[in-house]
């Protein structure tokens, strides 16, 4: 049988005027790499701080490992790892004086549970004695995770732990998550880049506040309820007008160095999309019937 | 206006030092009028270090460099006059209007009252966004800030903008939006030097060049990129050049 880590139950959130979170609900198993997927504004910061029990929710519940985010936060507190989406270790202590106040404000030691940050904590020791405020912003993101680990927490939950950090560094982080699933380490995280999406074991696509969807990657994607095309020609953004003013077509949107297509099920073929841009003057056409990615079914999410 | 040689942006040898440390390496690079080029790199790679040389904020070691025609060492007023600057960081004050916005920056370049309130009229007409004229920044949503942003960094019709990550935290159907203005832009002339971690975006550039340790590791169009080193798409091209 398996625990369940997270347990979110009807939460609302409300800032005066403004509906922050409407009605979320969303369980998450323990062992989990968990995503929430979405843009700024979307509340997945407002729904973090609920469930580190720095913030209360308006309505609703939210528990983790069975204890309440709002009656039992000092117990809670001490199975949390939090990493917030700013940068929030002491800038003018060094890189060992942080992680060592992390270890010690949780009655524990560096080397108690070194092991649990030691491939991450590694390519930073060399660093050791210089001050936080001086690093650079991939080796703040390191020291992060390490002082949000040092207490072996049982739960790791890290908001946009990659937001603004370049593609090589962001597939690195990544395979650091990987390794603390692998360790046992429920780990929560979110992220508005769509292409991480699939890294997760099941992900919650979040926007303005509502869950679009709640399941796996894969499952997601294969639920994408229309034909999708990848279309290509040399004047992309002609295209691109082109393909809108066609009835067949639901959406166009510029993906890479092609153009998706959604056209309703079983509406248009190949050869069909071809002759019609050709008759547009469109001579080197590249039309292909490809499956959903996860930033497709956001975006059809988002207009239903 | 471009430089003797018909580049907007023109660098030779352009070398960066803080103490020991070479955070630009003898970049040579060049963009040309109404070119939207991608100025890619890994964290670190000495981007911004560069960009704050091309705004006219900092100066170089050593290496030339003109924008529009302007010297990188010596005319930093002349560069800033015809330069827009836009970053996610920094871009509108919060607590003003819309229309306070457009003529705190249009009177920051110099533009008369008169000429503010047309271009003002001209770019809200564009984004279609009349209607918000009179509410405070804070109010709209961040795809909309983004959107007014950019207007803003191109009230004065500059020669060149800079996008620092423009598009970092936008929900994916304002991304693709903010592109095709970006499109627009570069249609009417105005040369775009953007940067960016999305990499489906590095596609949308006329050229890219992508920065590793201080260095300008490639550059040229995706499609002659990405068939000289092998690579599937972007993101396999940046990450087979940053590792190496």
């Amino acid at each position: 049988m398996i625990n369940t880590a997270v347990s979110i139950k009807n939460v609302k959130k409300t800032y005066g005027e403004v509906e922050a979170l409407h009605n979320i609900n969303v369980d998450v198993s323990e062992g989990e790499l968990f995503g929430f997927i979405g843009p700024d504004g979307a509340g997945k910061t407002s729904l973090f701080r609920i469930l580190v029990t720095l913030l209360l929710p308006t309505e609703g519940a939210a528990s983790i490992f069975d204890m309440d985010v709002v009656k039992d936060f000092k117990k809670l507190r001490r199975i949390l790892g939090y990493m917030p989406g700013r940068f929030s270790l002491y800038q003018d202590l060094t890189v060992e004086e942080n992680l060592n106040f992390f270890a010690t404000t949780f009655g524990t030691t560096i080397k108690e549970n070194y092991y649990l940050i030691e491939s991450i904590y590694k390519q930073i020791e060399p660093f050791k004695k210089r001050r936080a405020g001086a690093l650079s912003g991939g080796m703040k993101q390191k020291l992060a995770l390490s002082c949000a680990l040092i207490h072996k927490p049982r739960l790791l939950v890290l908001d946009e732990p990659t937001t603004g950090v370049d593609a090589v560094s962001r597939s690195e982080f990544w395979d650091m998550l990987g390794n603390l699933k692998k360790m046992g380490i429920t780990v929560v995280v979110s992220t508005p880049y769509m292409d991480e999406a699939g890294l997760c074991d099941r992900v919650a696509l979040i926007q303005k506040g509502r869950l679009l969807s709640v399941d796996t990657p894969q499952n997601i994607m294969n639920g994408y309820d229309e034909d999708l095309w990848a279309v290509r020609s040399k004047n992309i953004y002609k295209l691109i007008e082109d393909l809108r003013q066609l009835e067949e077509v639901s959406s166009a949107f510029p993906f890479g160095e092609y153009v998706h297509v959604s056209t309703p099920p079983d509406r248009i073929n190949q050869k069909m999309i071809e002759n019609l841009l050709e008759k547009k003057g469109h001579d080197t056409v590249e039309v292909k019937k490809i499956g959903a990615t996860i930033e497709d079914c956001f975006m059809k999410l988002m207009k239903n | 206006m471009a430089g003797e040689n018909g580049y907007i942006v023109d660098v030779k040898e352009l070398t960066k030092k803080f103490g020991n440390f070479i955070a630009n390496d003898r970049l040579t690079f060049n963009v040309s009028p109404g070119e939207i080029f991608g100025f890619l790199g890994a964290n670190g790679a000495g981007k911004t270090t560069a960009i704050k040389i091309l705004c006219g904020l900092s100066s170089p070691t050593s290496g030339e460099a003109t924008i529009a025609g302007y010297n990188v060492y010596r005319e930093t007023e002349k560069i800033k006059q015809n330069i827009g600057y836009m970053s996610q960081q920094f871009s509108l004050y919060e607590d003003l209007t819309v229309y306070e916005n457009f003529r705190f920056y249009g009177g920051i370049y110099g533009l008369s009252r008169k000429v503010i309130r047309k271009r003002t009229e001209e770019l809200l007409h564009e984004l279609n966004m009349e209607k918000v004229k009179n509410r405070v920044i804070h109010s709209l949503p961040l795809g909309w800030k983004q959107k007014l942003a950019f207007s803003v960094a191109i009230i004065h019709q500059p020669k060149l903008i800079f996008l620092d990550e423009p598009t970092s935290g936008v929900d994916p159907i304002t991304r693709r939006q903010f592109w095709e203005m970006i499109y627009k832009t570069a249609q009417d002339g105005i040369t775009v030097f953007i940067t960016t971690h999305y990499m489906d975006e590095a596609e949308y550039c006329g050229r890219v060049s992508i920065m590793a340790e201080g260095k300008i590791k490639a550059i040229g169009s995706p499609n002659d990129l990405k068939s000289q080193y092998d690579a599937h798409n972007m993101n396999d091209l940046f990450i087979k050049l940053v590792r190496n």
